[in-house]
């Protein structure tokens, strides 16, 4: 072993290393650190050497944890030392040390670019690599060119020019503009022709960032691609220095193939046989072998080519290969084997035909959550969560929560998540998920979280069905030893609301009820006793006839916590105690609760706003692209025995889905009233169900001081119960209340819909109020503000605004006043985020009272699919490729529209312009069609080009037919739907006098009926 | 972007290499290497070779008293990483002569050094030991 050239350095190092205990290195640190110092506090005497050796104890300083706040001005001085081993020792520190905000770095910039520009290519190397590693966007601005100018021009040695490769992909992320994709994609085309592997390698990865943020533009690059693949897995030229047990450049087939998948799919009929040859010989050819190095090299080309195949959506023939391979992976002794199997067989499900073939394999999947290694164990759980539906749901879940029990704590938290999602998504009958979610409070309640107790109060509220079955279940839990505090809350929440149905069982009468759930008010933290004092008061007033006993216990526990220190405790504890006393009219105020409306559950909710851990997000991001419009709710029965409408339909107006049956028809329910007095005393900020927090804490709420509130609903709207919404779901007038004698001013509808074109206006006008709209729009985000405008000269009070949102819209209201003074108006900014596509649309749930009249009305927000465009030119060279690559369904959709409002083309042209289509002349030589283009923007599909053709019949200006393509399924099929709403003519209200809005000509008679396009807008 | 760092650990917990390919502070470093460590270093022999860490995915090789990890990103091929460590010794190996903990630990530099040609920006710039080497070769003719 020779010494380090540096004798300081090693003897600092030994020395380190020989210290007993860290206060020792401490002190050895902080003693070289001084030391240090002083020596670069009068540089004048370093010699270059010393220099160098100073910056390397930094570094190793710095590695070991401690901080090196100083010497950084050292570093970078040493990379303008003009001979190689300092400056080598300059370039490697510095980027070691420094980042790209430091200001030094900055002031080294023409240093570097003289050493990229020079001659001495050992200088440029270094240079290009520390830029390649650290350097930021004042680095792309300025070098660039020069960068680009080394890597293509063949004088250069490939040492130089692979640097150059990496050099100018750090540059290009910094700043996406330096490569100029026209110039660019030819020359990216030449460097693929390269024989030097090395170059290769690095250009691959810059390619690999090229394609994967615009494909478009290297089309030219994919046969390129197959042909060195083919080249290596020939092992046709390729030096032996390259080849690594025999496998020619295993990192390069990975990454060639890598970049392949970044390309949607492959048109050329030769290039793509080519390209299957080489990924069946991987399939067929690769074996298991002795050494080690050379069988995990041959299989990571092999996973490498499972996922190209998997993505090119190969023949179901090659598909099935491919999952018998995955199938044999999983059940081998190698575990990182089990483990790339297991976790590309999750991948796989994104393929759509061979769930079924994977569900084979379910057996030994679950063995694998039984795998002593935990990192196995969470790939299977994914898979199972990702695999799971109605027809395995039982299995599944049955196994997970047996699992339960045994599993690392560090993975229960996710177990009870994943557990509880999927018993409520895939129930086959209610009663099940209700099992479940016990089971699970039972087996782990300290990882059960209180959104999962609130949902099954929910689904027990919701479904009178399941009312008495629960209470049974909830009585016989109370009956173990231990129970966890969760497991008293549910039950006592439970037993409280329904325990009367279990009055005719042995012991289950109300005081019986009452001992077993008051037997653990002593083990319980304050957060539980607010909700046994509920349970008290309503077992009592449940008590028929009146037990005189059980009353006296109850009103001594009452009074006993009437001084309690808790607030919420001691109101709940007076309030029930007044309240108790007051015989009859306690039974219409602690009358059952009611239906609680419907939402996304905030469990699922939860699981996808958790970006902590990787491990969960795969699968859950994987479930939400397959599922994305079905509501989890949605049992296995959609049609819920009670009557009351499928669970979910909060999506006011139509809730089109790709993937859900089409017997999930849109139901024009409008507004579900059975909840109708919950939204009116929701004293949660109106963003409530935006918002986690709000969702949460909704079933407590209510369950707060429920008194009162229900009173005052009582007083004020009589008989709001089961108000009939306007049938219409398009058009949402208000809904006519009997005492709501106030008439809007102008048609509602028509101002949506002029809304939906322009960005200011009018959105609702009555005698005492105007509501107008401005609205901003930047990519997925949107900026509404409200303005309320009381027209009176008294005030306007009891004024509530709450947003409804659809479940692709985040919107956020602030704080509405409750009180509007006389002739003024009041601003409501109102944020709106687009998480993706959809046509559904954002209500507000509008009501304030002005002397005796109180109003209410339910107005469509103009939040629509349109706003979310941003229109952009392309042209014919953008256009083709990118139309011919979506080659048909479901990312590109055609359909024959008819009974459309006749439009010359200018005057459709001008139409599209306003909905933020650019319109594109001369791309069709069809003088009858128009081509359109426009970016969409959501979070899920990010910018996304959407490319529009129209084609008329000048015979017949009512009927066209449409093409829609885009790079999401969901995205085409809304934006078809969207289209043709607004072709075809816009429904008005009858009764509206007011004048059409001016953007549209006078629409004929309605046809949205026509079976015809209703048919085809469904497939 | 694939390699967000690289690490070589001995068997007591104390770092002797670290590459970072992304700027974490140093506090930020010093609780991903505490809790990296604690994870990795505990598996036995039968486990498999990948460990998934907050955003990132470990991959790690153990040659006897010291273990090198490689932080990647999600998506990255792992057994190909797997193999890029064996690379990483069998070059450091042909350099050093059967390379030891303390050949790395005493020759920092060098180690650098050759790390340097054969990651960049997070990606694998050169697989061929030769061209690898050359650099270091350079360096030890003109002293």
């Amino acid at each position: 072993m020779a010494l380090s050239g540096m004798r300081g350095l090693s003897v600092f190092i030994s020395d380190v290393r020989n210290c007993q205990n860290k206060e020792q290195e401490r002190l050895r640190v902080d003693k070289e650190l001084g030391n240090i110092r002083t020596r670069f506090k009068n540089e004048k005497g370093l010699t270059p050497y010393e220099k160098k050796k100073y910056v390397w104890k930094m570094l190793y300083i710095y590695m070991l944890g401690y901080d090196v706040d100083f010497g950084h001005m050292e570093a970078v001085s040493l990379i303008s030392a003009p001979k190689y081993p300092e400056k080598q020792v300059g370039y490697i520190v510095t980027s070691c040390l420094l980042n790209e905000n430091h200001d030094f770095l900055r002031l080294a910039i023409n240093t570097v670019r003289n050493d990229i520009i020079g001659r001495n290519e050992t200088f440029q190397c270094l240079a290009l690599t520390m830029v390649g590693n650290i350097g930021g966007r004042e680095f792309a601005e300025s070098l660039a060119p020069d960068v680009q100018k080394l890597l293509i021009s063949s004088s250069f040695r490939p040492l130089v020019r692979k640097k150059a490769a990496l050099c100018l992909l750090r540059l290009y992320r910094k700043n996406p503009d330096v490569v100029n994709v026209d110039g660019w994609s030819d020359r990216m085309t030449q460097l693929l022709d390269e024989r030097d592997l090395g170059v290769l390698t690095s250009s691959m990865s810059l390619l690999v960032a090229l394609v994967s943020n615009y494909h478009d533009a290297y089309w030219s690059c994919l046969p390129k691609c197959v042909k060195i693949l083919e080249r290596l897995s020939r092992n046709q030229d390729v030096p032996q220095e390259y080849t690594y047990y025999g496998i020619p450049s295993p990192w390069l087939q990975v990454k060639t193939m890598r970049a392949l998948q970044y390309f949607p799919t492959i048109e050329d009929p030769n290039t793509r046989r080519s390209l299957f040859e080489v990924l069946q010989r991987i399939l067929m050819g690769t074996d298991v072998v002795k050494n080690v190095n050379k069988n995990n090299a041959s299989h990571a080309v092999l996973f490498e080519a499972l996922a190209l195949v998997m993505h090119l959506d190969a023949e179901k023939e090659m598909m099935s290969q491919c999952v018998a391979l995955l199938g044999k992976f999983i059940a081998v002794r190698e575990p990182n084997i089990r483990y790339l199997g297991l976790e590309n067989m999750t991948r796989m499900l994104m393929v759509t035909d061979v769930q079924d073939i994977i569900k084979r394999h379910q057996a030994q999947i679950i063995t694998s959550l039984k795998d002593p290694d935990i990192s196995i164990r969470r790939r299977a759980l994914d898979l199972l969560y990702g695999m799971c539906d109605v027809s395995n749901a039982k299995d599944i879940v049955e196994e997970l929560l047996q699992y339960l029990s045994t599993a690392d704590f560090a993975m229960r938290e996710e177990l009870s998540l994943k557990a509880a999602i999927l018993a409520e998504k895939f129930a086959p009958d209610l009663s099940w998920y209700v099992d479940v979610i016990l089971q699970l409070i039972d087996k782990a309640g300290d990882f059960v979280s209180d959104d999962i107790w609130f949902r099954v109060v929910q689904f027990v509220t919701n479904n009178e069905d399941l009312q008495p079955y629960a209470a049974v279940k909830a009585r016989e839990y109370l009956d173990k030893p231990a129970i966890h505090e969760t497991m008293v809350k549910v039950s006592a929440y439970i037993l409280g609301e329904y325990g009367h149905f279990l009055a005719q069982r042995t012991g289950c009468s109300p005081k019986e009820l009452f001992s077993i759930i008051h037997e653990k008010l002593p083990t319980v933290s304050t957060s539980t006793i607010p909700i046994l004092l509920s349970t008290y008061a309503k077992i009592l007033m449940h008590s028929q006839p009146p037990d005189p006993d059980l009353q006296n216990q109850i009103w001594a526990i009452f009074s006993k916590y009437e001084s309690c220190i808790d607030i919420e405790i001691q109101q709940r504890a007076v309030e029930y105690f007044a309240l108790s006393r007051k015989g009859a009219a306690l039974m219409d105020i602690l009358a059952e609760m009611p239906k609680f409306p419907e939402r996304q559950s905030a469990l699922i909710k939860k699981a996808e706003d958790n970006e902590v851990d990787t491990a969960e997000q795969s699968a859950i991001k994987l479930r939400t692209q397959q599922q994305q419009n079905s509501n989890a709710l949605v049992v296995a029965d959609p049609q819920p025995a009670n009557g009351t409408p499928p669970v979910g339909q909060l999506g006011l107006v139509k809730v089109p889905s790709m993937t859900s049956t089409a017997d999930l028809k849109p139901v024009d329910q409008g507004l579900t009233q059975a909840n109708g007095t919950m939204t009116k005393v929701d004293p949660y900020p109106p963003d409530s169900s935006a918002d986690l927090l709000g969702d949460l804490l909704g079933p407590l709420a209510l369950e707060g001081p429920p008194s009162t509130a229900a009173q005052l609903e009582q007083n004020y709207v009589p008989g709001i119960d089961g108000v009939p919404s306007t049938a219409d779901a398009l058009a949402l007038a208000p809904v006519e209340e009997p005492a709501n004698s106030v008439q809007p001013i102008g048609n509602i509808a028509e101002r949506f819909h002029a809304l939906c074109l322009k960005d200011s206006g009018v959105l609702y006008e009555d005698p005492h109020i105007q509501i107008g709209i401005k609205a901003e729009w930047r990519a997925h985000h949107g900026r509404l503000v409200l303005f309320l405008g009381n027209k009176n000269t008294s005030p306007l009070v009891s004024v509530q605004a709450i947003i409804l949102p659809p479940s692709h819209l985040k919107m956020e209201l602030s704080l509405v006043p409750e009180t509007i003074p006389p002739r003024a108006q009041v601003q409501c900014p109102l944020e709106v985020v687009n998480l993706r596509p959809s046509r559904d649309v954002a209500v507000l749930d509008f009501s304030y009272k002005f002397g005796h009249a109180a109003v209410n009305v339910k107005l469509r927000l103009p939040a629509v699919l349109n706003k979310f465009l941003q229109p952009i030119p392309v042209s014919a060279e953008e256009f083709f490729p990118q139309w011919k690559s979506l080659s048909g369904p479901p990312l590109k959709l055609q359909e024959v529209v008819r009974g459309v409002k006749p439009l010359s083309l200018p005057e459709m042209a001008n139409f599209f312009t306003t909905l933020r289509l650019m319109v594109c002349p001369g791309l069709d030589p069809n003088q009858n069609n128009l081509v359109a283009s426009t970016t969409f923007y959501s979070e899920a599909t990010r910018a996304m080009l959407c490319l529009i053709r129209i084609e008329t019949d000048p015979a017949d200006r009512t009927q066209l037919r449409m093409t829609i393509a885009t790079g999401d399924p969901t995205l085409t099929f809304e934006l078809k739907e969207f289209l043709k709403e607004h072709l075809i003519s816009v429904p008005t209200a009858p009764r509206a006098p007011a004048p059409p809005p001016v953007s549209q000509p006078t629409p004929p008679p309605a046809t949205l009926n026509d079976p015809g396009a209703i048919l085809a807008g469904l497939l | 972007m694939g390699i967000r760092f690289i690490l070589m650990v001995n068997k007591q917990g104390q770092t002797r290499l670290a590459q970072y390919y992304e700027y974490l502070t140093l506090e930020e470093r010093r609780a991903l290497e505490g809790e990296i460590v604690r994870k990795c270093l505990a598996r036995t022999e039968q486990q498999c070779s990948f460990v998934e860490h907050r955003n990132y995915k470990i991959v790690y090789r153990r040659y006897a008293s010291l273990f090198f990890l490689v932080g990647v990103d999600n998506d990255e091929n792992e057994l190909a990483i797997l193999e890029f460590i064996h690379l990483l010794v069998e070059t450091m190996d042909r350099h050093f002569g059967n390379v030891c903990e303390l050949d790395i630990m005493f020759h920092l530099e060098k180690a650098h050094f050759m790390l340097e040609e054969m990651v960049m920006n997070g990606c694998i710039i050169e697989t061929s030991k030769t061209n690898i080497l050359a650099p270091i070769q350079l360096i030890d003719k003109a002293t």
